[in-house]
């Protein structure tokens, strides 16, 4: 009888709960402002991409932009990190990855590569396709002090902490006439493993002249304080007098921080959408063909080229194996490539593709198939 | 059999007093068969849980053994992490260090506040409070560990600089309080504070449910006996209700061994080059949060072996927490059976 | 002793105390009153977190909830940037993944806790409970992971909100098993063995006799228990990622909840984010809430009456 009674309540909760549940709905091109000027293909359907974090806002504002053109059009891209972009691609679970950097073509352990195994995955060779350019800032965040240049080397000191003080004699030395206080320095890493660590330590190894003695990687391996995730490391110098973090430009603007000048050698280059895209042009392609992986020039001492960067790819089937899937993908990746979109993302913190690259990163999405 | 599952008894089988068959089939009045089904249901749940147990412990060993055996350092002394390469270099020590104090300084502030706001709610409040008090107590296990960690960052962290300052001003000649120069938000006394705070209801939930079972003789004998108000909880509530505190301090305390979002939202993390240090003042990293924070760079098996090998510890270690209590509880038992 | 020199030094020293003729010293009724006093400040100081959260997650999250997008829409289309969307995609998915975690947890809880008290001896008995104290302590981490391996390595599956239910699931179970052996062992005896002697069998004596009388408690430990699994992020971390938009399929693609959506929106420095961290958290605590008091008035509804 009571359990009856039990049974029928559960129940009656749990039938509850998903008529309430039925209730909600998708905003259809909610906001209903700005039809776009551009003709976008749409597609009607859904497409799934995991990674980069790097990337995020980047991507969420092309997706936006697209739901508002079509609202049939569904894309989820969760930014749980490059290496769970490329592992859930691989397995098939998304159906393109975001990451901070191409496909290894070495292998990790041992095993398959990247390459390889996206490659088996696709049935055709994947192709890492540039899309958003990332400058990693170096932020701070000390009283009194609004503009800040740092050179290569005082940067590898600052967060090996060798240099302890933001009144260092080799700090004062790049920054005259600039008045620092004696605030100890600390130091905030990324407590996971992450693309924006390797590309910072990779410029460290490169430019620093042998300032920095550890190999690049994923993990961070100087001084500091670890904190989670992009997020945390700029909260941390938010509230911490004295702090300084490699960090994605958008988050140093989000936040608010100080975003140090840097000094290639070539004099000091603010971080600036133009610096960054005068360094991504100067990239070398490392891919064959469509496959646009690119090579940094970290040392670059070009005037006005801003070094410190990542580029985000999105790692895509060159030959889809859903026929409708891969015209979804291709239909929103060409308007992500757009120079409308791509100029919209200054305002976030990224920088836009410069033209020629642009132009590549389109051929290649025309010709995905 | 008298100890069949069934519900049967000797009785059963046995010719009753004035020597008549025991009655069978159909018309037993034993309910033999909804005995056997309910029974069979109840035993088939409980052999269940033994195999999801087991599964998750096999499971857990399968996957860490191959990366243990790649390892070049001594698993459970080194303080190194570096799963990955040609060379892993992977230990625990840093990791149970910081899992094991935070725990222990959540378990010292929550089982005492626990315990005495469970008392309050039972014997002292007032009646028309203790129901409302009771609720609101509940109402802290409402509150999602993310937003623990979230708030304790946010909000409440910068009050507790103060109160690590002092710390570190006054007792920093202890090894324990030295400051190292963390941000106060983030250091494990913190984490342990809020770990604290998230375990609370639980503590209290199970030992007011016990407290409030303690029969009434027990308590008005004491009290008749001249024994003040303490007094009485002393004699008559507090060893009635041991095995439910105990058991609801070990459910705590697993929480708080396996919490994973306010620690991986709160605690800073040490620096692979960072000295050793005994302060509850400086970061670290749990096994929980560790795993959860790489969780997105498992990218090959020997990385992911290293890291369920961390979970395989810390498994081990709720296994060891929790036998232990149970040897507490069975010497102390005072439920009816 | 003691007692003895003491009567034979007080007359000469101090006037005679008369509350030794009550039986109580000083020193007594200074220990209780002062008990009373930690009890009550106990009470008072665990209080202050939970009112300074609530107040945080009031000021900062209330206006979200009081907008009516915010239970009817999804954050489809919407950045970070921007106002607007809402929350439903979330707690729909939330609540769904907790009723089909409850309906999968509570009967297997409750029959391996009938099972412990009322039917198992002997070795499998004890081998049994031992299993739900490690199954207690296994971290939410753990089993999230313990069930990836299983969904997704080995079965090969989708990561569908589904495997979410099950890492959840795992959680529940021992939280409810433990919470109905004691509320099933602190049900008198006599009431058992009166049941037996009216002749009725003993499944059912434990369903109509057993299980009402400890219905309260069961209730309270399975709301116990949805407390700790709707708001456990670490498998909807591993298992189910975010997504912007509603989903009504377990079986079948990403599906939202509020915790991932506070996970989602807290990496972000941005007003209009941290605005929907709070409100989600807000909404996710009043949702248990609510559950609570429901539960109290379902358990209330069916004690057993004397």
């Amino acid at each position: 009888m009571k359990t009856t009674r039990i049974g029928q309540l559960a129940s009656l909760a749990v039938i509850g709960s998903l008529v309430l549940a039925g209730c909600g709905s998708d905003n259809t091109s909610g906001s209903g402002s700005s039809s776009s000027p551009v003709a976008v293909d749409c597609f009607t359907g859904t497409i799934n991409a995991e990674g980069s974090s790097a990337q995020k806002n980047a991507i969420e504002e092309a997706i936006a932009s697209y739901g508002k053109a079509c609202s049939g059009a569904k894309i989820n891209y969760n930014p749980t990190g490059s290496g769970a972009g490329i592992k859930q691609f691989t397995a098939g679970q998304v159906d393109f990855a975001g990451s901070d950097s191409a496909l290894k073509t070495t292998a990790a352990d041992g095993g398959q590569t990247e390459a390889a195994k996206a490659e088996a995955y696709c049935g055709a060779p994947a192709w890492n396709i540039p899309m958003v350019t990332g400058p990693i800032a170096v932020a701070y965040n000390l009283k009194g002090v609004d503009k800040l240049v740092l050179t290569p080397a005082v940067a590898a000191d600052i967060f090996a902490g060798k240099i302890t003080a933001w009144n260092d004699p080799a700090i004062a030395a790049v920054n005259p006439g600039v008045t620092l206080p004696s605030t100890a320095i600390k130091v905030f890493f990324r407590s996971d493993e992450s693309g924006t660590t390797e590309n910072f330590t990779k410029y460290l190894k490169a430019a620093a002249g042998g300032k920095w003695a550890a190999e690049p990687a994923k993990k961070w391996t100087g001084a500091g304080e670890g904190k989670e995730k992009s997020a945390g490391v700029s909260e941390g110098v938010k509230s911490t007098d004295g702090g300084v973090t490699y960090v994605e430009w958008s988050y140093a603007k989000d936040n608010k921080l100080g975003v140090a000048q840097i000094d290639n050698g070539g004099g000091a280059v603010e971080l600036t959408g133009a610096a960054v895209g005068k360094a991504v042009a100067a990239a070398k392609q490392v891919g064959t063909g469509n496959d646009l992986a690119l090579k940094l020039d970290y040392t670059t001492k070009e005037a006005g080229a801003y070094p410190i960067l990542l580029v985000t790819y999105e790692i895509v089937c060159s030959k889809g194996k859903d026929a409708t899937k891969a015209k979804s993908i291709k239909a929103f990746l060409k308007h992500f490539a757009s120079a409308d979109v791509q100029k919209s993302l200054e305002g976030i913190g990224y920088a836009p593709l410069p033209t020629e690259v642009e132009t590549k990163v389109l051929a290649a999405i025309d010709a995905l198939s | 059999m008298s100890t069949s599952i069934t519900g049967r008894s000797v009785i059963d089988e046995l010719p009753d007093p004035e020597g008549r068959p025991p009655l069978t089939g159909d018309r037993a009045s034993t309910g033999r068969w909804g005995d056997r089904l309910f029974g069979g249901a109840a035993t088939s749940s409980g052999v269940l849980v033994i195999a999801l147990v087991s599964l998750v412990g096999l499971f857990l060993v399968i996957q860490a053994v191959p990366s243990l055996l790649n390892n070049n350092v001594n698993f459970l002394t080194s303080t190194e992490w570096v799963p990955s390469g040609a060379q892993p270099r992977f230990g625990i020590a840093a990791l149970l260090w910081a899992t094991v104090i935070t725990s222990v300084i959540a378990m010292a502030v929550a089982v005492p506040l626990g315990v005495a706001v469970a008392l309050f709610i039972t014997q002292y409040a007032p009646p028309w409070l203790s129901k409302p008090a009771a609720a609101i107590i509940d109402l802290l296990a409402a509150v999602p560990s993310i937003v623990y960690g979230f708030w304790g960052l946010n909000v409440a962290g910068q009050y507790f600089e103060p109160v690590q300052n002092f710390l570190n001003t006054y007792l920093g000649w202890i090894p324990l309080f030295k400051d190292v120069g963390t941000s106060a938000k983030s250091t494990l006394a913190f984490a342990g504070l809020i770990l604290a705070i998230m375990i609370l209801p639980i503590i209290t939930a199970i030992s007011r449910e016990v407290f409030a079972q303690v029969p009434t003789a027990h308590k008005e004998g004491a009290l008749a006996l001249g024994a003040t108000k303490w007094e009485m909880i002393r004699t008559a509530v507090l060893p009635f209700g041991k095995p439910g505190v105990i058991s609801g301090a070990m459910l705590g305390l697993g929480r708080a061994l396996g919490e994973t979002l306010a620690i991986m939202i709160l605690l800073s993390a040490l620096n692979p080059n960072a000295a050793w240090s005994w302060s509850i003042f400086t970061g670290g990293e749990t096994f929980a949060s560790k795993i959860a924070l790489n969780a997105g760079e498992f990218d090959s098996p020997q990385k992911t072996g290293a890291y369920i090998a961390a979970g395989l510890v810390l498994f081990i270690l709720t296994f060891v927490v929790n036998a232990i209590a149970r040897i507490v509880i069975e010497r102390r038992k005072a439920f009816t059976e | 002793m003691s007692t003895l020199t003491q009567a034979a030094v007080e007359p000469s020293t101090t006037p005679p105390v008369h509350t030794d003729l009550t039986g109580m010293s000083g020193r007594r009724a200074f220990t209780d009153r002062a008990a009373r006093v930690v009890m009550w400040g106990a009470f008072l100081l665990a209080c202050i977190p939970l009112v300074w959260i609530l107040v945080s997650t009031l000021v900062k999250g209330g206006h979200m909830l009081l907008s009516g997008s915010w239970w009817s829409l999804s954050q489809n289309g919407i950045t970070s940037r921007v106002v607007g969307g809402g929350a439903a995609h979330a707690i729909q998915g939330t609540l769904m993944q907790a009723a089909v975690t409850a309906i999968m947890s509570v009967p297997i809880g409750v029959l391996t806790a009938i099972y412990l008290v009322e039917y198992g001896r002997g070795r499998l008995a004890k081998v049994v409970s031992f299993m739900v104290d490690i199954l207690t302590g296994v971290p939410s981490i753990v089993a999230a992971l313990f069930i990836y391996a299983l969904w997704v390595t080995t079965f090969g599956f989708q990561r569908v909100p589904f495997a979410v239910t099950l890492a959840l699931t795992l959680l529940m179970i021992p939280t409810i098993v433990r919470s109905t052996e004691e509320m099933l062992k602190l049900v008198p005896n006599e009431l058992r063995e009166a049941s037996y002697a009216l002749g009725v069998p003993k499944w059912r004596t434990i369903v109509s006799i057993v299980l009402p009388t400890a219905f309260s408690g069961i209730v309270t430990g399975v709301l116990l228990g949805l407390a700790r699994v709707m708001g456990e992020t670490a498998p909807l971390i591993i298992l189910g990622p975010y997504t912007k938009s509603m989903a009504h399929d377990l079986f079948n693609g990403l599906m939202a909840t509020l915790p991932t959506m506070i996970n989602q929106d807290r990496t972000e420095a941005l007003q209009p984010a941290l605005d929907r961290v709070w409100g989600a958290a807000l909404t996710l605590i009043l949702l248990v809430f609510v559950l609570n008091l429901l539960g109290r008035f379902l358990g209330r509804f069916s004690k057993v009456k004397n």
